[in-house]
């Protein structure tokens, strides 16, 4: 028998990364030294232009509690809203790859990485999308990994405008998606918590 | 104008729910609130791109990677190998693969594993590899022990090695574990009954691959992993919302 309809593969289901992911993507964290290099320490590299930043939080679960062995990885463009991508126009700074991966400090969860701050990217439809940092957060207990975006408290008019954060129906749970900037010793830091569960949980996407 | 071609959209109920009760940790950390729907835009289509120059050739060797000179690690030789392909079957190539596991005994090299099972001197237990032009990818290891874990007193996992791959697209991005054939704990572990379909659950169950495994030297597992696949961009000028 023959069939005009294309046979589809499944996607291969997910499951937890586990306490130990450390061991495979962060392994001088797990505490051994293995890899030439481990990937996703330098986000920008030493040519990016745009503004030095600081990124900092915590995720905490529905009890209150940090995570600490979760693990977050950043994917975003930078200044000029250029991603290090083939399909992306434009060009990236020589060294500038735009991913991250990040882990918490051990005794506190609190977890933090420096980058530049990305600029405005086209989105749909050619609908600027407002600067923003893409966030993927696995950890023991989360069964498939949780999207969500960083955005920035001090781009209020494109925040207003952008789709991704319009298409929140409930504009109260908007403000889990804005980071808060403040400055420490000349450096600018913007605070982003993350909450998995419960009172004033971020918005995750399906995306 | 431009609007990319989207990735097909993830199938929430062939992977597991957040919540599954008998995953004991998950209860805590399973959002509450739905997840928000998505089409995809050039944050989500890109992803970042590695290259040789990310890691060395020994990486997917995880006999030697660690073992001191003229070493090995203790346990059954292993080749782990497979295709990375979309939902469309196409492969996927030079996209990152890395992998962590135990040793033989069932510990992991990790500064929070208290199992009793002793560290092995020549193993660390972690790897990575770029696929090749066909989506292929080969990690030679030991296979992995069953170890026990707190969700219930008498639970084991079931022998098992991380995978985490990337794909293209951030939108692809993935996190699993392969387990392997005939192992009696598949079927009682609770972060495997996470998923909710049986054939979901046999994609994670790698089968002897009997004709690949070396004579006198290693067996073989075969774990072909399947990535979300792609629109056609035939349809450019459709209407869309939003």
């Amino acid at each position: 028998m023959t069939s005009n309809t294309p046979e589809y593969l499944k996607e291969t289901p997910s499951q937890t990364a586990g306490p130990y992911v450390h061991i495979g993507l962060a392994p001088g964290a797990a505490g051994f030294d293995i890899y030439k290099q481990e990937l996703g320490w330098d986000i920008a590299g030493p040519n990016a232009k745009g503004e030095r930043i600081r990124v900092e939080g915590v995720v905490v679960d529905g009890i209150g509690s940090p995570i600490k062995d979760v693990l977050l990885e950043a994917w975003q463009a930078n200044s000029e809203g250029v991603y290090a991508h083939p399909e992306c126009e434009g060009n990236v700074e020589d060294g500038f790859r735009g991913w991250g991966r990040v882990i918490t400090d051990f005794e506190t969860g609190e977890w933090g990485f420096d980058t530049v701050k990305p600029g405005a990217t086209m989105g749909r439809n050619g609908r600027m999308m407002a600067p923003h940092i893409n966030l993927w957060i696995v950890a023991r207990g989360i069964n498939i990994g949780l999207n969500t975006r960083i955005y920035f408290e001090d781009e209020v008019e494109a925040n207003a405008k952008d789709p991704v954060i319009n298409l929140i129906e409930w504009e109260k749970r908007r403000a889990t998606l804005i980071a808060k900037r403040s400055e420490r010793d000349g450096q600018v830091v913007y605070r982003f918590d993350v909450k998995i569960q419960g009172e004033d949980e971020t918005v995750f996407f399906d995306i | 104008m431009y609007t990319p071609a989207e990735f097909y959209q993830r199938d929430r109920e062939w992977h597991p729910p957040a919540l599954t009760p008998h995953y004991k940790t998950a209860v805590s950390r399973s959002p509450q609130y739905s997840l928000i729907s998505l089409q995809n835009s050039s944050s989500e289509i890109t992803g970042p791109v590695f290259g040789h120059n990310d890691i060395d050739p020994l990486d997917n060797d995880l006999l030697n990677n660690y073992a001191k000179p003229g070493e090995n690690p203790i346990g059954p030789r292993l080749i782990a190998h497979g295709r990375v392909v979309d939902e469309n079957g196409r492969g996927v190539p030079n996209t990152l693969v890395e992998a962590w596991q135990a040793n033989a005994g069932g510990r992991y090299r990790h500064k929070k594993d208290t199992y009793l099972a002793p560290i092995d001197p020549n193993f660390g237990g972690c790897g990575r590899t770029l696929t090749d032009e066909n989506g292929y990818y080969f990690f030679r290891t030991v296979k992995p022990g069953a170890y026990p874990w707190r969700n219930y007193v008498n639970g084991w996992r079931p022998a098992h090695i991380h995978f985490s791959i990337f794909g293209t697209a951030f939108a692809q991005r993935l996190i699993t574990q392969c387990y392997f054939e005939g192992d009696p704990w598949i079927s009682r572990c609770p972060i495997v009954k996470t998923i909710p379909d049986e054939r979901a659950v046999d994609m994670l169950v790698a089968k002897l691959d009997e004709n690949a495994t070396i004579p006198l030297d290693t067996q073989c597992y075969r774990f072909d992993i399947v990535l979300r696949g792609r629109r056609s961009t035939l349809f450019e000028n459709r209407l869309e919302g939003n």
